[in-house]
């Protein structure tokens, strides 16, 4: 896979620590599973904290901790644990092994609901702050100009979109935070699917947006 | 503003002997072994746990948690993909997440070794000197970058909450965050 935009230094970071939400942990780990740039920035990070662990003042456990762990060493629950098997072959070649289990279906066959016309979304109902969904454009339309008052992250699935920073393809990811305000066109002869996840709602910025926004909730 | 924690007292001991000991436990299975790295790394990840925001209660059952899978898992350690801090730092990090959010995602384990050969073997002790280094240069990094980090990976504090905190905007903290993760990824850049 030919992947041109990865994710922010920052995000990786916030991805090793532990301290992104379900839905961009998720997003997050759809990319890095195909994406080997990123995985090595994930391990560098991971050895970031490991880092920090050792920096760490030791807080001492109740009296008596190992000597219990201990006693558990050659009981069932001591048992070493079988290496993973392999992963599975992927099912569906646009959905990436972390976003299986999610979606339990093709891209085609999921519950989408319209938005508005030529604009459908499938919402993983993750819960928490922002929101994680499917997005669906038709060739050729925009999603509103808007920005964001967190951050937003954007994994292409299928197809492809344009925006004021460049072209995105399948595997792209575009890690966008407050200070970007944009107008995504999907731009290939197929619809353009993507996954994306905020952690606060959007602003939009034209009239136009601002209408739709109470309809689209996005 | 909030005042600048201190961060980094003194130098550890060096990290080496925990990797070589980790990957020995593997293959011996030895109770003396795992009680040193018990001793060494619970009271460290029950640290973590509590600044993560657990109770104490809590961060001692799941510290012990941690530690047990350290001992079911250790013959899958391989110290040339990791070193022992990192490889438990991703266990703890592991079950807290799972603990906190009980959630379907498996957290992409990226030093995982699938039951098949591996044609690429690197040298073993690479991994446990550039960890030693690390934590010389994250204690050499700008004040200002160490408390992003620090509060990013053990107060599990999100870019917004760092922001809110120390009262800068959320793209400063990203930007120090930036800036010292350059700094500290250099040193893949000097040891490869």
């Amino acid at each position: 896979m030919n992947i041109r935009h990865h994710l922010d230094d920052a995000t990786l970071l916030a991805f090793a620590a532990g301290s992104l939400s379900e839905g961009m942990s998720l997003l997050v780990a759809s990319h890095i599973d195909r994406c080997t740039d990123c995985q090595t920035r994930l391990q560098q990070a991971e050895a970031v904290g490991g880092a920090l662990l050792e920096e760490l003042a030791p807080v001492a456990l109740a009296p008596g901790a190992l000597e219990q762990v201990l006693a558990l060493l050659d009981t069932d629950a001591g048992k070493p644990e079988a290496r993973p098997a392999a992963p599975a072959p992927v099912q569906y070649a646009d959905i990436p092994a972390p976003l299986a289990p999610y979606l339990k279906k093709s891209l085609d066959e999921l519950d989408w609901r319209t938005l508005v016309p030529g604009v459908r979304q499938f919402d993983l109902r993750l819960g928490g702050p922002g929101a994680t969904r499917l997005l669906r454009i038709a060739p050729g339309l925009s999603v509103p100009h808007h920005g964001h008052r967190g951050n937003e992250m954007t994994l292409i699935l299928r197809g492809s979109y344009s925006d004021e920073l460049g072209r995105f393809q399948a595997g792209d990811v575009a890690d966008l935070d407050e200070q970007i305000s944009h107008q995504p066109i999907s731009d290939s002869g197929e619809d353009c699917i993507c996954l994306i996840a905020t952690d606060a709602p959007l602003r939009f910025s034209g009239l136009m947006g601002r209408l739709v926004q109470p309809f689209i909730g996005l | 503003m909030a005042t600048v924690i201190p961060l980094f007292r003194k130098a550890p001991p060096v990290k080496e002997e925990w990797s070589a000991c980790l990957a020995a436990l593997g293959q011996t299975r030895d109770r003396a072994d795992y009680a040193r790295l018990f001793e060494h790394f619970a009271p460290r990840v029950k640290a973590y746990l509590v600044r993560l925001g657990m109770t104490p209660a809590n961060a001692d059952e799941l510290a012990q948690e941690a530690l047990l899978s350290v001992w079911r898992k250790a013959h899958m350690f391989d110290p040339a993909k990791a070193n022992a801090s990192t490889w438990i730092f991703r266990l703890a990090r592991n079950l807290c997440i799972d603990r906190m959010r009980r959630e379907k995602l498996q957290f992409y384990d990226i030093d995982i070794d699938y039951d098949a050969p591996d044609p690429d073997e690197r040298h073993g002790g690479e991994q446990a000197i550039l960890a030693t280094r690390m934590a010389e240069s994250i204690r050499a990094l700008p004040e200002a970058q160490a408390q992003v980090l620090y509060l990013s990976y053990y107060e599990g504090r999100s870019h917004s909450e760092i922001a809110q905190a120390i009262g800068i905007p959320l793209g400063s903290v990203k930007s120090r965050l930036r800036l010292g993760f350059d700094k500290l990824k250099q040193l893949w850049g000097e040891s490869s």
